[in-house]
């Protein structure tokens, strides 16, 4: 099978020192939506950097849709959409220049790509702004552009580093509606974000990398499956009486409010019948956090305290 | 079907680059064509008009008519050198050089397309100054083949020039140090000004290393019919010049420098 994007054995050490990816493997399939996860500093634009070419890698072998980007990077480049985490622009041109000079570095036509500056324009709500300098937008707008700049030459992958940071709650689902149908029209697509939530709503495939290491790569399914306890928190009538739940973890908050933890193998019908039986009223329940940010944290720690504890070994 | 297809995308990446380099300057044209025609005309008044009167002949000509085509080839210089500098250490500067760098856009495409803007700016700004100078001299044609040659090859020179001192360059302030401390003292002894023959000896020798003398000295022949130089030598100097400078952009680009981490 063809891989959008086969990563081996990749490694990177800047200058200076510092080793940045440690030896990391990656596949992506065609079609995947598929998310980057780490913390700051983990590796995750580095990564990002040497798919598409801005930083040097220092060993190890990347490949783009079977094209190796030490023999073939130009045609590894075509299938490549990048929207960075960094506003990368001319702030001084507009945005219709933008995107036109960018198609043409890909060898698309002045006439084609102004047709495709319309449709990506219009699609993402920036064609009233076509002729304002670039510099004049929002910062919701700028992200937009990016996306719009990164479609131009219809890439078959498309790689967004942290493309919601900073962008209002009703953008970034209209951001999330956008990018679920890129993908359902077969685009690739990979993403690094800070709003886990954000990869659990949107991705099927999940690699988590800290420290330079990939820590996790498998489906977001199975990664969810692997979460024990869930805290749920459940809004009660003012001045209910204690809760006792019998087999379950609870504990009163303040007079409205209740936390349960819930087991894997416990249903929550339970709590519902108990806190009835005493006559506890529920008006509204939600999640503690987000599900995946707890695995995140408790990959990462269990990653950190082994490196730690590698590091005690070896002093 | 493939080098076909490739060159293809280079070219139009190639004019796509261009047409951006030239919209840049064209859109702030009076930081850019205006101030190099009012530098070239102060020259003219003041050193033209007033102060040349009273120097009378140089190389046979009245000094009016000498140093035009030197004060044409200081602004070529100048702003080929320049514009390729600040525009392509601003596209760093904001990152926008990525959208080159991630795109299948071979290097030399990129400095073929940098170093066309640069030359286009610089024989524009020429073009300007020489249209300025009918004002003040009537100027003479002895060999048009040898004025475009010059302007056109010199212009690619300093326009790599700008291009390498953009690569390098992490500040603002490191791309006016080369024009302050270099260009502007080899300009200034490069023979736009005097016959580099009314020199002693030993600075005589010591202009045959600026090459910027072979470049004056080239576009006045074209225009007077005089050089202090041999033709041949000075196409031979500024083509190994461009050749060197073109081998070391490549080079710097291709492996990163400045670009890429």
């Amino acid at each position: 099978m063809q891989y959008a994007l086969e990563i081996s054995q990749l490694e990177k050490i800047y200058k200076g020192g510092f080793q940045a990816l440690k030896g990391i493997d990656l596949k992506v399939e065609q079609g995947d939506f598929f998310a980057l996860l780490g913390p700051n500093g983990a590796g995750k634009s580095t990564t990002i950097g040497v798919i598409t070419s801005l930083v040097n890698k220092t060993k190890g072998e990347v490949k783009v849709f079977g094209h190796d980007i030490d023999k073939e990077l130009e045609q590894a480049k075509t299938f490549l959409g990048l929207v960075p985490q960094e506003f990368n622009f001319n702030q001084f041109e507009s945005l219709l220049t933008i995107l036109i000079n960018q198609a043409g570095y890909y060898g698309v036509n002045r006439k084609l790509a102004l047709k495709r500056a319309e449709k990506q324009l219009k699609q993402l709500e920036l064609w009233d702004k076509r002729n304002d300098s670039a510099r004049m937008l929002s910062g919701g707008m700028k992200r937009r552009l990016m996306i719009a700049r990164a479609l131009m030459h219809e890439p078959k992958v498309l790689i967004l580093d942290e493309p919601t940071a900073g962008v209002d709650i009703e953008l970034r689902r209209s951001m999330w509606d956008f990018l679920r149908e890129l993908n359902q029209q077969g685009i690739t697509i990979i993403l690094t974000t800070h709003y886990l939530e954000e990869a659990e709503m949107l991705c099927r495939n999940i690699a988590i990398i800290d420290n330079g290491v990939i820590v996790e790569d498998t489906d977001m399914k199975s990664l969810l499956a692997t979460l024990d306890v869930e805290t749920v928190i459940l809004d009660v009538q003012e001045n209910a009486p204690k809760a006792e739940l019998e087999g379950y973890v609870a504990r009163k908050i303040d007079n409205h409010t209740l936390e349960v933890d819930v087991k894997k193998c416990q249903s929550l019908n339970q709590v519902f019948s108990q806190l009835t039986e005493q006559g506890i009223e529920v008006h509204s329940m939600r999640n503690k956090s987000n599900r995946l940010e707890e695995l995140f944290v408790r990959l990462i720690n269990k990653d950190n305290s082994g490196s730690s504890n590698d590091t005690a070994g070896a002093n | 079907m493939h080098t076909k297809m490739q060159s293809a995308v280079n070219r139009i990446a190639l004019k796509s680059i261009l047409h951006k380099e030239v919209h840049r300057f064209m859109r702030i044209w009076v930081q850019t064509l205006v101030p190099p025609a009012i530098t070239i005309s102060l020259y003219f008044v003041i050193f033209g008009s007033l102060i040349g009167s009273r120097i009378g002949e140089m190389g046979g000509f009245d000094y009016m008519s000498f140093i035009v085509p030197g004060l044409i080839m200081m602004s070529v210089i100048t702003n080929s050198y320049s514009n390729v500098a600040s525009s392509f250490f601003s596209a760093k500067w904001q990152r926008n050089v990525e959208e080159m760098l991630v795109a299948p856009v071979p290097n030399w495409v990129i400095v073929a397309g940098y170093v066309g803007g640069g030359m286009i700016r610089g024989m524009l700004v020429g073009l300007i100054v020489t249209v300025i100078s009918l004002l003040f001299v009537d100027l003479q044609i002895h060999n048009v083949w040898v004025i475009i040659a010059t302007v056109a090859l010199t212009s690619a020179l300093f326009a790599l020039g700008g291009l390498i001192n953009a690569i390098f360059a992490n500040s603002f302030d490191d791309i006016s140090i080369i024009p302050t401390f270099i260009l502007t003292p080899l300009t200034y002894l490069g023979g736009v000004f005097y016959s580099i023959s009314l020199l002693p000896e030993f600075w005589q020798g010591v202009s045959q290393v600026n090459p910027i003398v072979y470049m004056v000295n080239a576009f006045r022949y074209g225009f007077l019919g005089i050089s202090d130089v041999s033709l041949t030598v000075a196409f031979a100097v500024i083509l190994s010049f461009i050749a060197v400078l073109f081998t070391i952009a490549m080079t710097l680009i291709t492996k990163g420098i400045g670009l890429r981490s």
